[in-house]
């Protein structure tokens, strides 16, 4: 393996059903900038079946050059065909750098061509940068459980791989103005690549979660004022994929199941992120919620105990708060 | 049937806290436990076992302490256990640690390897697909049920979306998720077998096939540069101020948080 | 003298504490609200093998020991005072007295079962008019042919009406004392015997209670537990082991109140500051704390006993006396430490006090541990 015959960053863009994945745009955002700051090209490859009309998309979202490996083998995602054709265009291509997106697919094919390849793989790296003196990708990412960051460099095998998650990279402005090659690749597939049958595919709807394994909860209190007056919280709630919970009070004036109550009596709960709206602080409550990662707490009073356990204190109305904050992750959301 | 669980003793890393002042790690004191996918693919295996009489291998590649999880993990029902532990496989990546794994099942009678997803400590979701590779197995990721076939398995692979239902001929790997089942608790009588002094099998380095070049931090094509503390939870701000400005605080929050 | 678990113990610990946590604590509550026995818990216990820990394998059981067996007593009652005493009402009193005093055959019939928790045991001493003077029996058991005849009632039993198999204690020669008591075992599906209504009692109350009643019973003569004139014997030495599960649930009970008012009063603010922070609090803890670890190992020293065959009358008689009172002093404070909730059924350490309070009576009450530890003493 000699280095230098590597060059120009890779990106892998996954498809579902035809559609591109965000996340593969965004890859592309930060691959451009890697390309430009190596002086090196930015190319695409996209695999599936019928998949050759993605490749204007991708042009216009900053690939220089689309690779497209077409073929009947690749029309449902399975590990041995996309693994074959990945390797055999990153074998021609030698590419420096291959980023994958971070998804139940990217972080399927992409440790089996790794390990093909015989090159290091570092996985869900949030940021990526390229060493001003050894021009080699270092690639930062969490561990631990999120506990501590890693900075990590491939630095004897090529091409550099890295996944990354969805919703950390910036994609580029859509510019139809762009121009690049499109190049059909033979993968040299067939049928008996297909090494697994695919019997069933079901698509399900989201799963009804238990408060205990939500990520994301927003809380209601006393404060809130009434069952009517809870819709600005389910609304945050559907808007950051969380679930809505509730301190007794509000359990006791059955504006919410029991099922849902956090607190002494009712769960303990460790989300990622937890809203706390006009729930005082009692130590009750408290005790349910106080391992959340992340706590915004809004409350109309000043002293209440619930800002001595946030992370982020905010004095105002929920009722105003609430709506404003979900409209902004709703511009937010249309802007990426 | 012989089916190897592969399995990882990991800090239970929901526990680990950072020292407030300092913010650094505090390792002291944090339980180490089965990691939980591998769990469920244990628990899986011992299903399987339950139902149709399979026998249940677990083998795990760690310090000699990784002993105490194969104890439990005979002390659920596991028939054979064996460590994998040599000063060569130490500081190893995943390209390392599935060599060095493919080379000890390269000794071992098997029709199903089970491996978990993800480790709650390093987080890669690798090492199971490599060592399938390198053992030249078909692989299914993500997989929330199997079930035993005519010299296959049918598992459900999950998706962000929804599941395939997959049959793939055996010899094969599966990566488990721990969302599939609820794993048993040790058995009483179990905890009291666990612990003969024959039950775990020592491997080392010469019990295993692999190219020596592949093993250990020299045989890791990636490497950390550097590992830093996100810093210590500081203590929270608190504004008053009106609904626009304070969503945007709370915007703000969200996005250095990753959360959006 | 050696003081540390071996890996087995530590490792069966971390089991218990595990399958205690997830499994019985979130009943806890509810169980004792409603007075509910909890079924779904048991068939859960059975699955992992609580039901027969001191048994040997051969016998149906887990092969593991008296100090395994504590060890499960205490940390199910550390979170649940009633499946605490399921499980040691059932393997210390319903299934040991066969594995001492049966013959092979009752061994093979009764006692594996019992130990597989494919069925549920339990033990009928007490009657209306004997309690603490347990030799005043009058139930009677009657010799007829291949029967034997059974008339009477018991009161006070744990695990009535859920159990399959009674260890029943009955007088089978009035004009002899202690020595005309006989032990015999009683299958629930029996005709003449009958099991009353549920005790509504102060603590304990997912535990099922009751009185049985012995109208014309018949049971093979072959159900006898060892022979005539030794039910006395039985029941004594039964009680014994006993002592050493019951010692075990008053321990947990302590251990739980302790570890849930440590939570609380670090999170409690008052005048400023968290009441962990005041002097009287840290003596308190520290008070509970060194009685419960006394009550400890005095609790495994019996154990420890019994498993090297040792005897451990005494020592059982001394854990029990010292756990029960220390469960009972730790969890009042436990409550005054948690102030105007501590009362409320908001926090669980009022219901660790009225669970405590069992443990000084049930089993021989503290004062005949005294009598017991007395006797010992000035032979």
């Amino acid at each position: 393996m000699n280095l230098a015959d590597y060059k120009g960053v890779l990106v892998y863009i996954e498809q579902r059903d035809g559609e591109i994945q965000k996340v593969s745009l965004e890859l592309l955002g930060k691959g451009k900038e890697l390309a430009e700051k190596l002086g090196e090209k930015l190319s695409a490859v996209v695999l599936g079946h019928n998949i050759k009309a993605l490749a204007n998309e991708l042009i216009y979202h900053g690939a220089e050059k689309v690779i497209t490996v077409d073929h009947e083998v690749l029309k449902n995602f399975t590990n041995e065909p996309y693994t074959k054709a990945l390797t055999a265009v990153i074998n021609n291509e030698k590419p420096a750098i291959v980023l994958v997106g971070a998804t139940s697919i990217g972080r399927d094919v992409a440790p089996r061509v790794s390990a093909r390849i015989h090159t290091g793989l570092t996985a869900d790296c949030t940021s990526l940068d390229i060493d001003d003196e050894t021009r080699n990708l270092m690639m930062t990412r969490p561990a631990f459980g999120g506990n501590i960051m890693a900075t990590i460099i491939c630095p004897d095998h090529r091409p550099q791989m890295s996944t990354v998650r969805p919703g950390v990279m910036l994609k580029l402005e859509r510019n139809t103005s762009n121009t690049g090659d499109v190049i059909d690749f033979d993968a040299d597939l067939n049928a008996l690549d297909l090494n697994v049958e695919v019997l069933e595919i079901v698509k399900e709807d989201h799963k009804k979660v238990n408060i205990e394994d939500a990520k994301v909860l927003v809380s209601a209190g006393r404060g809130i004022g009434s069952k009517e007056n809870m819709s600005p919280l389910y609304d945050l709630a559907d808007e950051l994929k969380g679930e809505v919970s509730g301190s007794r009070a509000v359990i006791d004036n059955a504006w919410l199941d029991k099922d849902r109550q956090v607190g002494q009596t009712g769960k303990t709960v460790r989300p990622d992120l937890y809203f706390a709206c006009g729930i005082s602080g009692a130590i009750q409550h408290i005790a349910g919620m106080e391992e959340s990662e992340l706590i915004i707490a809004i409350n109309k009073n000043p002293d209440a105990p619930i800002f001595e356990v946030a992370d982020l204190g905010i004095v105002g109305d929920v009722a105003k708060v609430l709506p404003l904050l979900t409209e902004e992750l709703k511009k937010s959301k249309k802007e990426q | 049937m012989n089916i190897v669980v592969c399995i990882k003793q990991v800090p239970d890393t929901t526990e680990v806290k950072l020292d407030p002042k300092t913010g650094t790690l505090i390792r002291e004191g944090v339980p180490s436990i089965i990691n939980p996918d591998d769990k469920s693919g244990l628990e899986a295996a011992l299903q399987l076992k339950d139902k149709h009489g399979a026998h249940v291998t677990v083998i795990t590649m760690g310090p000699l302490q990784a002993d105490a999880a194969l104890r439990e993990a005979l002390a659920m029902g596991a028939d054979r256990a064996i460590l994998l532990t040599d000063r060569a496989f130490a500081g190893a990546d995943t390209w390392a640690t599935s060599s060095a794994i493919a080379g000890a099942l390269k000794k071992i009678d098997f029709d199903l390897v089970i491996a978990g997803r993800q480790a709650i400590d390093g987080d890669t979701a690798q090492v199971g697909p490599q060592i399938a590779e390198h053992l030249q197995l078909p692989s299914v990721t993500y997989v929330e049920d199997v079930q035993l076939d005519t010299d296959s398995v049918i598992v459900k692979r999950a998706f962000e979306d929804g599941y395939h239902k997959i049959k793939v001929k055996t010899p094969c790997l599966i990566t488990t998720l721990k969302e599939m089942n609820e794993s048993r608790y040790m058995r009483v009588s179990g905890i009291y077998d666990a612990f003969a002094d024959d039950k775990v099998e020592i491997w080392t380095v010469n019990d295993i096939e692999v190219n020596p070049e592949n093993l250990g931090l020299k045989g890791s094509p990636t490497k950390v540069k550097k590992s830093f503390t996100k810093g210590a939870k500081t203590a929270g701000k608190v504004f008053e101020v009106d609904s626009k400005e304070a969503a945007k605080i709370i915007m703000d929050k969200l996005k250095e948080k990753y959360i959006i | 003298m050696e003081f540390g678990f071996s890996k087995e113990h530590a490792l069966l610990k971390q089991m218990y504490r595990e399958f205690a946590e997830n499994e019985v604590k979130p009943l806890a509550a509810e169980v004792d609200e409603m007075e509910r026995f909890p079924v779904e818990t048991v068939e859960k216990m059975v699955k992992a093998g609580f039901m027969g820990i001191p048994f040997p394998k051969k016998y149906g059981g887990e092969g593991g020991d008296n100090l395994g067996y504590a060890m499960a007593v205490e940390e199910l009652s550390r979170v649940c005072g009633t499946t605490g005493v399921i499980v040691s009402a059932h393997t210390s009193l319903g299934a040991h007295p066969i594995f001492e005093f049966g013959t092979e055959e009752q061994k093979e019939k009764f006692l594996v079962p019992l130990a597989k928790g494919e069925k549920l045991g339990a033990f009928g001493l007490t009657e209306p008019n004997a309690g603490t003077d347990a030799a005043g029996q009058q139930t009677t058991a009657v010799l007829d042919g291949d029967e034997y005849v059974l008339n009477g009632s018991k009161i006070f039993i744990t695990n009535a009406g859920y159990a399959h198999t009674y260890i029943i204690m009955a007088m089978t020669d009035k004009k002899a004392g202690t020595r005309g008591i006989s032990a015999f075992i009683v299958d629930a599906d029996t005709p003449g015997f009958s099991v009353g209504p549920k005790e509504k009692k102060l603590g304990i109350r997912g535990s099922a209670t009751c009185e049985l009643i012995f109208e014309n019973c018949r049971i093979p003569k072959e159900n006898i537990l060892g022979k005539e004139g030794i039910g006395f014997k039985v029941a004594m030495k039964t009680l014994d082991g006993g002592r050493i599960g019951i010692a075990a649930q008053a321990l947990g009970i302590a251990q739980g109140a302790l570890d849930e008012t440590i939570h609380y009063v670090k999170e409690r603010k008052q005048f400023g500051r968290s009441i962990a922070n005041f002097q009287n609090t840290q003596f308190q803890l520290a008070d509970m704390a060194a009685k419960i670890e006394s009550a400890r190992l005095l609790v495994y020293k019996a154990a420890y006993n019994k498993d090297k065959g040792l005897s451990y009358s005494y020592e059982a008689a001394m854990a029990k006396l010292v756990a029960a009172e220390t469960a009972m002093e730790v969890t009042t404070k436990a409550v005054q430490l948690h102030g105007g909730y501590g009362y409320t059924r908001e926090y669980p350490v009022e219901r660790m006090m009225r669970d405590a309070k069992i443990t000084e009576i049930y089993e021989g009450t503290s004062e005949v541990q005294r009598m017991v530890i007395s006797a010992a003493l000035l032979k």
